[in-house]
């Protein structure tokens, strides 16, 4: 098995509230996150696939495919746009960097038709990331 | 699919690699030039992966806003300007290699209450890094 692994980055801005709890609260909870005026991130996304090369092109998949699906499926959708307002994918959701990922997650995990979707990992800054990685055991299209 | 969070933490410190099991012409000749007496030093990364649900409420697996004084106060007070080998009392009778960091430090973050430790993974260098997830892994 080879994992084949794609970076793509998109600018975005967020805050982090939550409607269910008081004023005081977001603020001991979020802290400075917790600014309504928002602020922003330069996010690093790296989408790793798993599978056998075609023994016919020596690729799990086309890489320009991949490119294209994450410049369609997240950057358009992302990058310069305010992730509480304007991703309907996350509306409800607190754009954290764990939110963020699995949103993403399940954007690719139905179009990838070659190989299987094995990571989404996403720097929110170098020092921060989410992970979502593929069960161990799973059923479907694993294998 | 399973979701977890890593934040990287620096320290810097100094080190010698030195086993009491070993001869001074053993340890020579084992550890090379990381066994000279006056000890040497790295810029250390530690990464800490924590696993679990995604709290409902915050959106988060675990908040920063926690975990980053608990480590300051569990690893990076005790080993940040410190000589391993004489100032953190666990590295006085085992060897500080960088692979016994890692347990180190994975033994001092397991009893953290907010998240479970998945993973430490320690870059000694640029070139080296070292990960440990725990005895049963």
């Amino acid at each position: 098995m080879i994992r084949v692994t794609r970076k793509v980055e998109f600018s975005a801005a967020h805050f982090y509230n939550n409607p269910n709890l008081s004023a005081e609260e977001n603020r001991r909870v979020f802290g400075k996150c917790n600014n309504p005026h928002g602020h922003g991130h330069n996010y690093v996304l790296e989408v790793t696939i798993a599978g056998e090369p075609d023994p016919a092109t020596g690729m799990v998949l086309d890489l320009k495919e991949l490119k294209d699906l994450l410049q369609e499926e997240v950057v358009e959708r992302m990058d310069h746009k305010n992730l509480n307002y304007e991703v309907p994918e996350l509306a409800g959701k607190i754009p954290t960097c764990e939110n963020i990922a699995a949103v993403i997650w399940g954007l690719l995990e139905p179009k990838i038709m070659k190989g299987r979707l094995d990571r989404v990992r996403l720097y929110e800054s170098p020092d921060l990331f989410a992970d979502c990685t593929a069960e161990a055991s799973g059923t479907g299209r694993r294998g | 699919m399973k979701i977890s969070l890593t934040r990287r933490y620096r320290f810097a410190a100094s080190h010698r690699l030195h086993s009491a099991k070993l001869s001074e012409e053993e340890n020579r000749r084992m550890y090379g030039k990381c066994n000279s007496p006056y000890g040497h030093g790295h810029n250390y990364v530690v990464e800490v992966t924590m696993g679990g649900l995604v709290d409902a409420s915050t959106g988060m697996i675990t908040n920063l806003g926690e975990l980053d004084p608990f480590v300051e106060r569990e690893v990076i007070e005790a080993f940040d300007y410190k000589y391993l080998n004489e100032d953190v009392e666990e590295f006085r009778t085992v060897v500080p290699t960088t692979e016994n960091v890692c347990r180190e430090i994975y033994r001092r973050l397991e009893k953290y209450p907010g998240a479970r430790l998945e993973r430490v993974r320690i870059e000694e260098t640029g070139k080296n890094s070292f990960e440990y997830e725990g005895a049963g892994a």
